[in-house]
């Protein structure tokens, strides 16, 4: 290869430095004092302090930061699993042993993610009220169910889709009956695909933010919600809230790099390998 | 596609057993996705507002009419289809621009790509205000403190926000989404057969050539696939719109508007007639889109 002065790799490396600079511009932040954090220009060789991080564990208000992220967690896991034991199942049924009109029923799929959830909101909210499952984080994993099982349908019917027709068959012939076809030739292949599904349905619950607002208080509040309590009108609060802003996308920056080829896979519904 | 296709004559029972794993998805999808759309649209013939709960009654086709000659609502739609044109066409074209400088090689690629994917990893609110705060603010955001480390102390301090506020949401977002786009091009480019591009240049291609006629047929349907997903998700975008602007000065889209009539006018009535007018948008724009764009997603069920 050549060693020569590549512009265009110079040309990517500043794109790519512009896009990371803000994500680097809250982490250096988080580790400011409030005061250093606040000046113009910027404080960028400050010393570095814990004031933020300590704040966001209610250093002074008292207020601790663990239950709205348990229930972040809760919610996300407990939605996470739901959608993988009813996508599974469908997504057999629309690729190995496929139904009739196996293409509408995915397109349906799909169209309920093109409806606006706003457009629920009222009479969810309504139920919520009248069955008392407001403020309930049990509530929030069903529509955390809702909103991810399209996505998961699509992304896991496109694994499944890759076990060779011939395999099943061969199995078949061999007299494996489903269950050992199941464990021998299906789960190595849905595996790798679950989790995936698993990374893109987390994901995506945990930076679910408007029926989290709009349904919970101060029971199930999730992490997004608490989030935006950091900003106050009174007083600096830029090194704490970006503290808390590193914290809560801390999972999520990390299964993310983690598993990065996953993340196009899944972005994409399956659609890009 | 590796599929079997059911065989001819099949019984019902076994037609059913098919169906079995399928039903508990649809079923839950339709109880939770559908239902609550037959209640809008009930809710929005209603007159029913949460704080005169007493003057509860049939309302006929008065929500519609003022959803209708509502101008918030109608600026609000206008507000989204701007939203969502420009943060998808910038992020298309700015991660295809990203996308075909990372195609290459060069030293230092896997970190690059990585750095380029850590917008997208933030969490939507955490980004928003990051921006609002930590970027914006002018008096000790990074924007107006980069302009006085260029300029000196006379140097410009403009209000971002309150000057620009549609641009302000808009640039956080393709901030967001560009990694976004970039991925799914990336992935297209790399899937491009390379024995085709090696021989148009050994013809004497140049590389313009090559990109026109090579790799943009290539990457359409990845380009469509790109837009119709981000479209899915920022014509719903609530967090940016929420955090930032709080949906004043003008950048108030649809999602922010119904939750503004809902939660602070509790006038139930409109924001149902409200909602049904945006499902029915979305329905008509759906339908069509997702099975006219998307050849890859069509690909995929064939």
């Amino acid at each position: 290869m050549r060693r020569a002065w590549k512009p265009w790799g110079a040309l990517a490396w500043l794109s790519g430095i512009l896009f990371v600079l803000p994500v680097l511009w809250m982490v250096l932040t988080s580790f400011h004092t409030e005061s250093d954090a606040a000046t113009n220009p910027p404080s960028l060789f400050a010393g570095l302090s814990l004031q933020g991080y300590e704040e966001f564990f209610g250093a002074s208000t008292g207020q601790s930061p663990w239950p709205p992220l348990i229930n972040s967690v809760s919610a996300s896991v407990g939605s996470t699993v739901l959608v993988l034991l009813l996508a599974i199942p469908a997504a057999y049924a629309l690729s190995i042993r496929p139904v009739k009109k196996t293409s509408d029923v995915l397109f349906f799929f799909l169209t309920t993610k093109m409806l606006p959830v706003v457009a629920g909101l009222l009479p969810i909210y309504l139920i919520a009220q009248y069955s008392g499952l407001l403020d309930n984080i049990s509530f929030l994993v069903v529509l955390y169910t809702s909103m991810n099982l399209p996505i998961a349908v699509w992304l896991m019917r496109s694994f499944l889709a890759e076990i060779p027709k011939e395999m099943l068959e061969a199995a078949a012939l061999d007299g494996a009956g489903l269950v050992t076809t199941l464990r021998r030739v299906v789960a190595p292949v849905a595996v790798p695909g679950i989790a995936a599904t698993a990374l893109i349905c987390f994901i995506f619950s945990w930076n679910e933010l408007l029926f989290a607002r709009v349904l919970t208080g101060v029971v199930a509040g999730t992490a997004p919600v608490f989030l935006t309590g950091f900003v106050t009108s009174q007083g600096l609060f830029l090194a704490k809230m970006c503290a808390a802003a590193t914290i809560v996308s801390l999972p999520v920056l990390v299964a993310g790099f983690a598993a990065q080829d996953k993340l196009v896979q899944g972005l994409s519904l399956g659609a890009v390998k | 596609m590796p599929t079997q296709a059911p065989p001819k004559g099949i019984g019902a029972a076994a037609r059913w057993a098919r169906r079995a794993p399928l039903l508990p998805a649809l079923i839950f999808t339709i109880a939770v996705t559908q239902l609550p759309f037959v209640a809008t649209l009930i809710i929005s013939f209603l007159q029913w507002n949460s704080l005169a709960p007493e003057n509860r009654g049939f309302a006929g086709l008065d929500n519609y009419i003022a959803v209708i000659t509502d101008p918030n609502l109608r600026s609000s739609v206008l507000t989204t289809v701007l939203l969502t044109a420009s943060v998808v066409l910038i992020s298309l074209l700015l991660g295809l621009g990203i996308a075909l400088l990372l195609d290459r090689k060069f030293r230092g690629r896997g970190l690059v790509r990585t750095m380029m994917i850590a917008p997208f990893l933030v969490v939507p609110v955490a980004a928003a205000l990051l921006w609002k705060h930590a970027l914006y603010n002018p008096e000790y955001g990074l924007f107006n403190g980069v302009l006085k480390w260029i300029f000196g102390e006379s140097a410009a301090q403009p209000d971002w926000i309150s000057t620009m506020p549609l641009t302000a949401v808009i640039a956080a977002l393709v901030w967001q989404w560009t990694p976004f786009m970039m991925l799914i091009l990336l992935a297209g480019l790399q899937s491009r057969p390379q024995d085709a591009v090696e021989a148009a240049f050994i013809d004497g291609a140049t590389g313009f050539q090559v990109f026109r006629y090579l790799t943009l047929p290539h990457l359409r349907q990845y380009l469509e696939l790109g837009g119709l997903l981000g479209s899915i998700y920022i014509v719903q975008n609530f967090d940016a719109v929420f955090t930032i602007t709080s949906g004043g000065l003008g950048t108030a889209n649809l999602p922010y508007t119904i939750y503004q009539t809902f939660y602070q006018a509790h006038d139930y009535g409109q924001a149902s007639a409200a909602g049904v007018v945006v499902v029915i948008g979305s329905i008509l724009i759906a339908s069509f889109a997702l099975r006219a764009v998307s050849s890859l997603l069509r690909d995929e069920v064939k």
